[in-house]
């Protein structure tokens, strides 16, 4: 019952955060917005049981990510300018609405085969031996960690001064 | 009603469909990349959506959303170096005044 009221809460308050991201014309505004619908993002995790989840999306977006936005919105000067919108909105919203319609009829109209069995808690236990354990997703972490490298000097040698 | 699969694969679709409008729609190239961070959350809500109610005890698709954050976190990063070298070369991050390819 609580995790009910919890995800409406969660999900009326996130929608509402994104579309005011779209919205917003003043830049920094809608920063601030969309930090408020990662930070509801994290919450509906905890509604899914998916703690560690939680935290990492704590960690990366509302501390990594935004933080790296904002930083890109000072930098830009933007803020004066504004949010406006180009000459492909109404076809955007289209495309967007119809997208919508398509993907929520195929959601509920399919029946998936829900398991009845209780959630792995805490998750980190079950995470790590999938991400580390034998059989597991190590390659891809190995692969992820050359990526995040890859990044890193990829962008320190786009912004160096010539 | 008690909240199921159903409940989070609309909200997924919502905001997927929020961010596409903004990532479509948008003239700012930084709120581009912030309607394409709302884009990945969305699909990240539907994996572990999934993840909780399909298969709970494998938590595959937490997998598939860590592995969604690092590429989110590196497309970040490298997007938004692009977006400062093209503002002091071209004064602008406007996406209709970036056409250099087309002049």
């Amino acid at each position: 019952m609580g995790v009910d009221i919890a995800f409406w809460i969660l999900a009326i308050v996130g929608v509402a955060a994104a579309l005011t991201v779209v919205l917003l014309r003043n830049v920094f505004h809608a920063a601030l917005a969309l930090i408020l619908c990662l930070v509801t993002v994290a919450g509906l995790y905890i509604t899914l049981s998916a703690d560690f989840l939680a935290g990492v999306q704590i960690l990366v977006y509302v501390g990594g990510v935004s933080i790296l936005l904002i930083l890109a919105i000072m930098l830009t000067r933007e803020v004066q300018h504004g949010s406006l919108s180009n000459k492909f909105r109404v076809p955007a919203f289209l495309v967007a609405a119809i997208f919508l319609g398509v993907m929520i009829y195929s959601m509920v109209a399919t029946p998936w085969q829900i398991s009845t069995a209780s959630p792995a808690a805490p998750t980190t236990a079950v995470l790590a031996s999938n991400l580390l354990g034998e059989g597991g997703f190590i390659l891809a972490v190995e692969v992820a960690a050359a990526l995040l490298l890859a990044a890193i000097l990829g962008a320190i040698v786009l912004v160096r001064e010539k | 009603m008690t909240t199921g699969l159903e409940h989070y694969l609309v909200l997924a679709a919502v905001l997927f469909s929020i961010g596409l409008y903004g990532a479509l729609a948008k003239r700012n190239a930084v709120v581009v990349m912030m309607c394409i961070e709302i884009m990945l959350n969305a699909v990240n809500i539907a994996l572990v959506g999934f993840s909780r109610f399909v298969t709970p005890t494998m938590l595959t698709g937490q997998i598939f959303a860590i592995f969604i954050m690092v590429v989110a976190a590196a497309e970040a990063a490298v997007g938004l170096a692009i977006i400062i070298t093209i503002y002091r070369n071209r004064e602008s991050v406007e996406t209709t005044d970036i056409n250099l390819m087309k002049e």
